[in-house]
């Protein structure tokens, strides 16, 4: 085994070596306690936690998990998770999509074009980014009431867009300005319009970043709390953290089936991640020009 | 096949720095000829070469592709092809895709694709290639790829942007040859940006040297390097440059002779204007040519060379000294062998020059004294 060496090349002792793992092993166990702690909730079925140290629950049981996933509604007897599920999918999943494809030729011309305002365009975008989304909770709510849009997914995936589509104008101006604009005038002078570059070269090129700009505009929406709290007040229009907070009530809190539903809410997320990290691979402009 | 013809072409980028790039550019590309455009960086070559391609639009000033207006045309209604300096391959297509990138916009039928890659692919060494990534190639296949996708399109006219800049000097070589060997086979009218005068040199059938946005000269290479027209052309074409000796023009018994401090050399007649014959006194800046002067063991009354150092290269030498006094005139003489110890610093040797070598500029304007 090679003696590990220190970030200025020089070699460690074994003390320092030692104490460096210890230290990385207490911020992992930080990190990881409390996530530990909501698999047990979600896996302890009526159990109380009170008092216990380590997130180990006295039996397994899939329990939360069932009954989560299985809530149905008390007077019509329809299936709510599902319902709320589809919910967060279609709303999240649509507030990417709105965005990016409102983005995307946005960012673009920003990148490439120079025009009277665009300065000045950036620079409000990056200003919309500044204030928190409850900020404009007020103006927002007033706006969906005149437009009969409270309480519907459409108006919420509207609302998203708003903070969505400058973010992604944001992260993806900057992909394409990486782009090296030799590979659009190629294409133009092979025979190309500007759309057709556009469209042939300079959107393939920027994949990886429009699908992790995608992934983190869906993340923000399937996360998103506050907003769709106020927005929306019928139990069948809830997103998913919405329909989660109703487990810790003023009056008791159902711990288990409020972690079960957490896990829950994180699987996609996480599988998400999963997929986009093979797009997420640097250099797939690599080779296409000097190097 | 296509001849070019440029008329009083200027461009400015506009902004708060403002610059005038073009300055009135007129420029004859004959049908079929390989023209170098060269000249150092900011001179205004890319910019030419990219309002040539549509991808700059002039203020002013035609652009005629034979007897077509292509002025304000699109790059893609030109008929052109080129050759980006950073290569500029689609990376996420194949090399195969890459070259039939241009014919499938232009709705060429599948087979006729199919048979002009088989035919282009193998004259570039890129059969093997053809399913890899423009990421799994080396920077001399990427630069055949540009090539061949340029080819196969069969254009009108193609254009080149400092093609060899990232290349290896080995390399660098190699592939000069392989364009020089692609222009003699096409036969097609090309034309080719370097800042590199051996590039220019040995590519061009015609050389225009470009400088602040105008065309110093424009001829072939050999006469534009015996010849130059400007202090700006000579200095910039041959290695080690051009002496430059400021000086004065006397005629001594009918015959002109140029004088500057430790030097007096006689001047051929073609080098001169009609006016200078009949000029007594005035003011030159004296060019030589550090390959135009012989060194030998000093005799009386010739230029003395006083060595100060000698760069050995192997098959040549370039020795740098003075003329005259050990503080005189700064001068270096290019010498065959590469041993730099054949002279030794402190040496004085003379040097002879002979008159049809020697170039004379006016202080003023940089013109030559015959132009």
């Amino acid at each position: 085994m090679s003696a590990a060496l220190d970030e200025t090349g020089g070699r460690r002792s074994p003390i320092e070596e030692a104490l460096v793992h210890v230290a990385l092993v207490l911020a992992t166990i930080a990190a990881l306690y409390p996530v530990l702690w909501v698999v047990s909730l979600a896996l302890s079925h009526g159990e109380s936690s009170a008092g216990r140290v380590l997130p180990i629950p006295e039996h397994l049981s899939l329990g939360n998990f069932r009954e989560v996933v299985g809530t149905h509604d008390r007077a019509t007897g329809a299936w709510i998770f599902g319902r709320q599920l589809a919910n967060s999918l279609l709303v999240s999943l649509s507030t990417a999509a709105v965005g990016v494809a409102i983005a995307t030729p946005a960012a673009y011309a920003l990148a490439r074009f120079r025009f009277a305002g665009r300065e000045r365009g950036v620079f409000l975008l990056m200003a919309t980014q500044m204030f928190p989304g409850v900020a404009t909770l007020v103006p927002l709510y007033l706006i969906l009431e005149k437009l009969h849009l409270l309480d519907s997914r459409a108006g919420l995936v509207l609302v998203y867009a708003t903070t969505a589509v400058p973010f992604c104008i944001m992260q993806l101006r900057s992909a394409f300005e990486s782009i090296p604009v030799d590979l659009e005038e190629a294409a133009m002078v092979d025979g190309a319009s500007r759309f057709q570059a556009f469209l042939r070269v300079a959107l393939p090129a920027a994949r990886p970043s429009i699908a992790v700009t995608s992934l983190f505009a869906f993340m923000g929406a399937w996360n998103e709390f506050i907003l769709a709290a106020t927005l929306l007040s019928r139990e069948e229009a809830f997103t998913l953290p919405v329909a989660l907070q109703r487990y810790v009530g003023e009056h008791g809190a159902s711990w288990g089936h409020f972690a079960a539903g957490a896990l829950i809410v994180s699987v996609p997320v996480m599988a998400l991640f999963y997929v986009a990290q093979r797009h997420i691979v640097s250099g797939l402009t690599a080779g296409g020009v000097k190097g | 096949m296509a001849s070019v013809s440029i008329r009083a072409l200027r461009k400015t980028y506009p902004g708060a720095k403002s610059k005038t790039i073009l300055k009135g550019i007129d420029l004859e590309i004959p049908e079929g000829a390989f023209t170098v455009l060269v000249g150092p960086s900011g001179c205004g070559k890319s910019t030419l070469l990219r309002t040539i391609a549509g991808l700059e639009r002039p203020d002013s000033g035609t652009i005629h592709f034979g007897t077509r207006d292509v002025t304000r045309a699109e790059p893609r209604d030109r008929d052109i092809a080129m050759v980006f300096q950073s290569y500029a391959l689609y990376p996420h297509l194949s090399v195969r895709e890459n070259l039939a990138f241009g014919l499938e916009l232009r709705k060429t039928p599948r087979d006729e694709i199919a048979r002009r890659i088989d035919e282009v692919a193998p004259q570039l060494g890129l059969g093997e290639l053809l399913d890899r990534l423009p990421a799994q190639l080396s920077g001399g296949q990427r630069q055949r790829v540009a090539m061949g996708r340029a080819i196969v399109r069969r254009p009108s006219l193609f254009l080149f942007d400092e093609p060899l800049s990232n290349l290896d000097a080995a390399l660098r070589g190699e592939v000069r040859v392989q364009i020089r060997r692609l222009h003699q086979r096409l036969r097609a009218t090309m034309i080719y940006v370097t800042h590199d005068q051996v590039e220019a040199m040995t590519l061009a059938d015609q050389l225009v040297v470009l400088n602040g946005g105008v065309v110093e000269q424009a001829g072939t290479p050999i006469d534009v390097y015996e010849r130059p027209r400007t202090r700006f052309v000579a200095g910039f074409l041959g290695m080690p440059a051009m002496n430059f000796i400021d000086g004065r023009l006397a005629v001594v018994d009918g015959v002109v002779r140029a004088r500057a401090a430790g030097i007096d050399v006689a001047v051929a007649d073609d080098r001169l204007g009609d006016r200078d014959t009949t000029i007594g006194d005035r003011k030159v800046v004296i060019g030589i040519r550090p390959q135009d002067v012989q060194l030998s063991a000093i005799k009386p009354g010739g230029i003395d060379l006083r060595v100060e150092l000698v760069e050995g290269l192997g098959f040549e030498s370039h020795v740098h000294g003075t003329l005259g006094l050990p503080n005189g005139t700064p001068f270096v003489a290019r010498v065959e062998g590469g041993d730099s110890r054949a002279h030794a610093p402190g040496d004085t040797l003379a040097l002879e020059v002979d008159p049809g070598d020697v170039h004379l500029f006016d202080p003023e304007t940089g013109l030559a004294t015959w132009a």
